[in-house]
């Protein structure tokens, strides 16, 4: 079988990179002369010579029974090879990423909009949409469950899984749950001591990750009668440890190569197409190539969940929070997907970074025919936020206190205990975060002598000359949590070898980390760099070869694989030594490898790594874990439940044309201690990159679902901010370290899209002086709702 | 489906009346969204893109005669002096890339209520024409009898649009646009409006708020008759804030907007209300101002 | 259907193209020419942008007969004959505009003809040429770090040559 991969053949081969910088420094990315030259190749960019191209049949209804499939006439269809239903797999129907409740094909009843029914291998993309066109599905269309009301109501309106399916620990419709009570819980009592108490219900729209590449990879049946998938994911070995059984393939003879991955932010965490692609080229046995379409690529992977809270905050007349009661709703749609995970985060920070004696939370995932949601940057932290962070506004205005203020008086720091009774044990400088945001400099007002639309709302659609427009400013600050929680031993794997190559010591990092454009392959080179003291680093590319590296999620990748990295480099150097010892009978205690050298910090370098290697090459791979969690009691949410917290605080000035509702966020600043920063000009473009996700949550991002149905499956009607509307980005690092991370580090990329969207929220509250209680703000919030209580 | 290259416009009249339903194509900004995402199987592709004279512009001095396919982005730079609310709308179309390519003949030949084109041709005048063509000879079809419905216009099956025909402008003129981003987006709603002192009348044009692109008949007719009665197109004094808010008010009443993912009805109907003070605000100033300094 | 058509200098040539196909499509899958991404199919991200006939548009909007015998120049034709980055591509790199790198492609055909037209743009003018572009990844402040670098070089270059 020829494996021409005409396109990819350069970044699924080692990627070599020379440079000085080790951590702390910004060397260039490996991979960037690849991807700006064009020749980096992404999953949708595989090919291989006589591939077949695979596409899915999917439902228009969100709920229905299927009555019959028909796929004779699609059969017929000149260049089709093969029609697919699930009757067709060859092994288990089902999979998960932490509940196997998803059918691989619909199985007698679809429960989604856009639930993948039948699947059509063709010569080309067009026969094969000719083709799907001509499968014939008779549905008997039932109503759909959909809302909250619904969902807590089996007995009148149905079960989206019937009870006796369950694979959770769920009940009714309800996917996960999470209690938590702390200190006195919220009693009468308790209520009686604050004095003042302000509610609210917030609600949070669905948010979809928009990831600009594509769902896609390349299938291709081996000779032994396994899959080689080339593939764009966040998680290799989790994809594989789904996709053997319903292939009925043992894991070793599924292989997974990461193709280049065009963004993920959560969407890529559980599957899509992978499963598709393989059993139609198991069935075929030829290569399938299979990439969605954007209409598509909305109904092929889970989005945010959308959300419902109430929140209750009452305080001392001097601003000290007494009590938290919140309740928080989150819709998990047809499958489970991460809802548990999701759940375990609302509820376990949805108080936010704040001391609270007095705590009681409920959260909930719901089964419902909605798209199904799971991973996204901040899953579950970012709708408590959105929730908290109003409630400390409206707290400060009742209390008449500064809003900043109000924060720092009752911000956690280290040494507090969150309400699951978990002691911070590392810095949490929240107080810091605020009082640095809030001291930078603010831009300067409009300038309305040398208007240039561009800056304004409505830019160049010439809304405004400048009537209408109020400026207002807002702040928030947020938590998250670092790596895989609840008693998950989230471990990640790495593989060093040195070796002389030119007469020059190269270190080669090979570990199946999903890069997605973080730039993980930048960092395990600057750590391999400052471990060994070489320059030359290759970066082998990431596959099922070596152990798992865990997800490219939850702001884990550094701290975890990172870590890994260091380990089995520490582990390579602890081997050279003693090479070293033994050949030449060093005794010296302070050896250590500088410059393409050994080097004794007392007696000066002992001799060159080239010729203490000589032919030899040392080659380890360690495994990386964190310390221990615990799952949360299920009534009391008390455990050690987290590896790390994260703290993002954020400045938001926006102007508001409050005639017209239009608004134009003009300076996003944030302050964040990532810990150590080991490549700060990465962790500056990450932080940047999660405020304007958060700030397309703010004002515009929403997928729109009608009765199950997904309206606006496009990237005409899904809107994600464009350079026009994103502004400058201010960002400061604090470097607190971590005694138990490597380096000191901090997780960084999820914790400014839990916190920023609040802050431009709040801003637009203070320009409008409105309530603004739902997330995306539309126009016509601004223009129809009454001035709320702030 | 077949893909049809004319190399002249007689041929490709011939072409058309050959494959009545063929799809005329030429920036392709509406047309291969249709292709990509399945919307539309034609049965034929009519590329227009050999036929050059359809990117050409003539200027007589009185009226501009625009190639269907003069992309937005050569509108903006060469005709925002003879076509100034065209030029505006052609800034708020997609994206640069979108500018680059799409021209008003596919505006026109889609028809969509949402074409940032059709507020501002409306607003041009009644003597704008649509240049429409086929084997049986060439007809003027004037704007206001274009539109005829949702995503449909006047054009018969074998017909072609090869140009428009506009008025250079002898007055300011202005084009607003509502959109939920601030960049490369669908209007929710848009208003052009123009000041035409030669013939003492007004234009205005509504999009995103009815089946199809309108005018604002009763606000145009009202502001006409204040102008005249006022004597105001003589001075150039104030209109004043009352005759601003009826116009507004009357412009909104001229819309049917219904609730979409874009915005709701009540939301259309509120903006375009602000955008038709504003655009009438900042036309009557630039007036005013010509007034004054011709005095 | 057959299209030829010369793509970065040298001439092309797709057989039996369908007549619904893009010139993305063509690019991608025919003439192994991947570096234009093909992340919306709808003329809204800008990952696809290529010069046609000198000027930028979106690939994936263009029926790929209608570029039967005209000049397309892609992501892949800024980089010199020797393989050296162009000076748009040494930017992005330089200022860590390129996370994932899906939009990258584009941007840089964008940028490239920004600088062309244009080789000292204000911020304003950077963020109204590049508004057709959408990034997922960086927040754009990295991009318009890339462009004022580019458009620094690209002075300094004139000035050092006159």
């Amino acid at each position: 079988m020829s494996t021409r991969t005409i396109q990819g053949q350069k970044n699924l081969q080692n990627i070599n990179q020379a440079s000085k910088d080790g951590i702390g420094g910004s060397p260039l990315r490996p991979d960037g002369n690849l991807k700006v030259k064009g020749e980096f190749a992404y999953s949708s960019d595989m090919w291989h010579e006589d591939m077949l191209w695979g596409m899915a049949l999917r439902s228009p209804h969100p709920r229905a029974n299927i009555l019959s499939v028909d796929i004779s006439e699609a059969l017929k269809v000149p260049g089709v090879y093969a029609v697919l239903t699930h009757e067709d797999i060859p092994g288990s129907k089902y999979y998960g990423l932490e509940i196997q409740d998803q059918p691989a094909l619909a199985i007698d009843k679809v429960r989604y909009h856009g639930e993948a029914i039948a699947l059509v291998a063709a010569d080309h993309p067009e026969t094969a949409r000719r083709a799907v066109k001509k499968i014939k599905v008779e549905y008997e269309v039932l109503t759909p469950i959909v809302t909250e009301e619904q969902c807590l109501d089996p007995e009148t309106h149905g079960y989206v899984h019937e009870p006796h399916e369950y694979k959770s620990h769920g009940y009714g419709n309800i996917c996960h749950e999470q209690k938590l009570v702390s200190g006195l819980g919220v009693t009468d009592e308790v209520r009686a001591l604050a004095d003042v108490i302000v509610s609210g219900d917030y609600e949070v729209g669905m948010q979809d990750q928009a990831f600009l590449g594509p769902e896609s990879g390349l299938a291709v049946p081996a000779e032994d009668g396994g899959i080689d998938l080339y593939i764009a994911t966040q998680w290799l070995h989790v994809d594989r440890q789904q996709m053997a059984p319903v292939l009925d393939l043992p894991e070793e003879k599924v292989r997974l190569t990461l193709a280049g991955v065009g963004g993920a932010f959560g969407g890529r965490e559980d599957l899509s197409m992978q499963i598709h692609a393989c059993l139609l080229a198991q069935h075929t046995g030829k290569p399938v190539k299979i990439v969605y379409s954007r209409d598509e690529s909305f109904f092929g992977h889970v989005h945010r969940h959308p959300a419902k809270m109430h929140y209750e905050h009452g305080a001392t007349r001097d601003g000290k929070l007494v009590f938290a009661d919140c309740r928080i709703v989150l819709d998990g749609g047809a499958y489970a997907s991460a809802s548990p995970a999701v759940v375990g985060n609302a509820a376990s920070l949805g108080h936010g970074p704040y001391v609270i004696p007095n705590v009681k939370m409920h959260a909930i995932a719901l089964y419902s025919n909605n798209p199904s949601c799971g991973a996204m940057r901040g899953f579950g932290a970012v709708q408590a936020a959105f929730g908290y962070e109003t409630q400390m506004d409206r707290l400060a205005a009742a209390l008449g206190m500064d809003p900043v203020e109000l924060r720092q008086l009752n911000a956690m720091a280290e040494g507090d205990f969150m309400p699951t009774g978990q002691q911070i044990d590392s810095p949490a400088p929240v107080a810091e975060l605020l009082q640095r945001v809030k001291d930078m400099p603010l831009p300067p007002p409009l300038d309305t002598e040398h208007l240039d639309v561009r800056q304004i709302p409505g830019a160049l659609s010439n809304t405004s000359h400048g009537e209408g427009i109020v400026r207002g400013v807002g702040y928030s600050v947020g938590i998250k949590n670092v790596g895989f929680s609840e008693g998950f031993d989230d471990y990640s794997t790495a593989r060093v070898r040195l070796e002389v190559i030119g007469g020059e010591p190269v270190a080669m990092v090979h570990t199946a980390m999903a890069e997605v454009g973080q730039g993980g392959v930048t960092v395990h080179a600057q750590i391999a760099r400052t471990e060994l003291g070489v320059e030359q680093v290759t970066i082998h590319p990431a596959n099922t070869e070596v152990g798992s590296a865990g997800s490219t999620s939850a702001s884990r990748q550094t701290y975890m694989t990172g870590g890994a990295v260091k380990l089995a480099a520490e582990a390579v150097k602890r081997a050279l030594i003693e090479k070293g010892r033994r050949r030449y009978g060093w005794t010296h205690h302070d050896i250590t490898l500088v410059g393409g050298k050994v080097v004794s910090e007392s007696a000066g370098p002992l001799v060159s790594m080239v010729d203490l290697l000589g032919d030899e090459a040392i080659d380890l791979t360690r495994e990386h874990h964190h310390r221990p969690t615990v799952p949360f009691d299920k009534e009391t949410g008390q455990g050690f439940g987290h590896v790390q917290y994260t703290f993002c605080a954020n400045r938001a000035v926006v102007d508001v044309d409050v005639e017209l509702g239009l608004v134009k966020v003009v300076e996003l600043t944030a302050v964040q201690d990532v810990g150590k920063a080991l490549n700060p000009l990465s962790v500056v473009g990450q932080i940047q990159g999660g405020c304007t996700q958060a700030l397309g949550l703010a004002v515009m991002e929403e997928i729109i679902v009608r009765d199950g149905k997904v309206r606006n499956a496009s990237f005409t009607d899904y809107l994600i901010p464009t350079i026009l509307d994103t502004p400058p980005i201010p960002v400061e690092i604090l470097e607190l370290p971590d005694p138990h991370a490597p380096y000191g580090l901090r997780g960084v990329g999820e914790a400014p899209t839990v916190s920023a969207t609040p802050s431009i929220v709040a801003a637009i509250r203070n320009a409008t002086g409105l309530a603004l209680n739902r997330i995306p703000v539309r126009p016509e919030h601004l223009t129809t709702e009454r001035p709320g209580e702030l | 489906m077949e893909f049809l290259r004319p190399a002249t416009w007689d041929e490709a009249l011939a072409a058309k009346a050959e494959y009545p339903t063929a799809l005329p194509i030429s920036g392709g900004t509406d047309v291969m969204v249709e292709m990509n995402f399945d919307v539309h199987r034609p049965s034929a592709i009519l590329d227009l893109n050999r036929i050059t004279e359809l990117t050409e512009w003539t200027n007589d001095g009185s009226v501009v005669r625009l190639g269907a396919s003069v992309p937005y982005a050569r509108i903006i730079d060469e005709l925002s002096g003879p076509l100034p609310g065209l030029a505006l709308a052609a800034h708020t179309v997609g994206s640069p890339q979108i500018r680059n390519r799409g021209g008003v003949g596919g505006n026109l030949g889609g028809a969509s209520p949402a074409g940032d084109a059709h507020p501002a041709l409306l607003a041009a005048g009644r003597d704008v024409f649509v240049e429409a063509a086929s084997v049986r000879g060439t007809r003027m079809i004037p704007i206001d009898e274009f539109y005829v419905g949702v995503k449909r216009n006047s054009l018969a099956a074998d017909e072609l649009i090869r140009a428009v025909h506009i008025p250079v402008a002898d007055g300011p003129q202005q084009f607003s646009k509502i959109g939920t981003r601030n960049a490369m987006v669908i209007a929710v709603c848009a208003f052009g409006f123009a000041l035409h002192p030669k013939n003492g009348t007004v234009g205005t044009g509504i999009g995103s708020a009815a089946p199809t692109p309108r005018r604002a008949v009763e606000a145009e007719e009202y502001l006409q008759g204040v102008l005249a009665e006022r004597g105001l197109w003589e001075s150039g004094d104030l209109l004043g804030a009352e005759v601003i808010q009826k116009f507004g008010e009357l412009v909104k009443a001229a819309a049917s907007p219904i609730d979409d993912v874009r915005g709701t009805a009540d939301y259309r109907r509120h903006s375009l209300a602000v955008m038709a003070r504003r655009t009438l605000t900042w036309c009557w100033n630039d007036y005013s101002k010509q007034i004054r300094s011709a005095a | 259907m057959r299209v030829t058509f010369t793509a970065n200098g040298k001439p092309v040539e797709a057989d039996d193209v369908w007549e619904g196909e893009s010139l993305l499509y063509v690019l991608r899958e025919r003439v192994g020419l991947p570096g234009s991404k093909n992340a919306c199919e709808q003329g809204e991200c800008g990952s696809c942008t290529v010069y046609l006939d000198g000027v930028p548009v979106c690939s994936c909007l263009v029926a790929a007969g209608q570029v039967q015998d005209r000049e397309v120049r892609t992501v892949e034709g800024l980089t010199d004959e020797n393989g050296e980055l162009g000076l748009v591509q040494q930017a992005f790199i330089d200022a860590g505009a390129v996370q994932c790198g899906f939009c990258t492609p584009g941007l840089l055909v964008q940028t490239d003809a920004l600088l062309e037209s244009d080789a000292q743009p204000s911020d304003n003018d950077i963020r109204e040429a590049l508004s057709g572009n959408l990034c997922r990844c960086t927040g754009y402040e990295k991009i318009m770090d890339a462009v004022r670098l580019a458009s620094a070089r690209k002075c300094a270059g004139k000035a050092e040559s006159e």
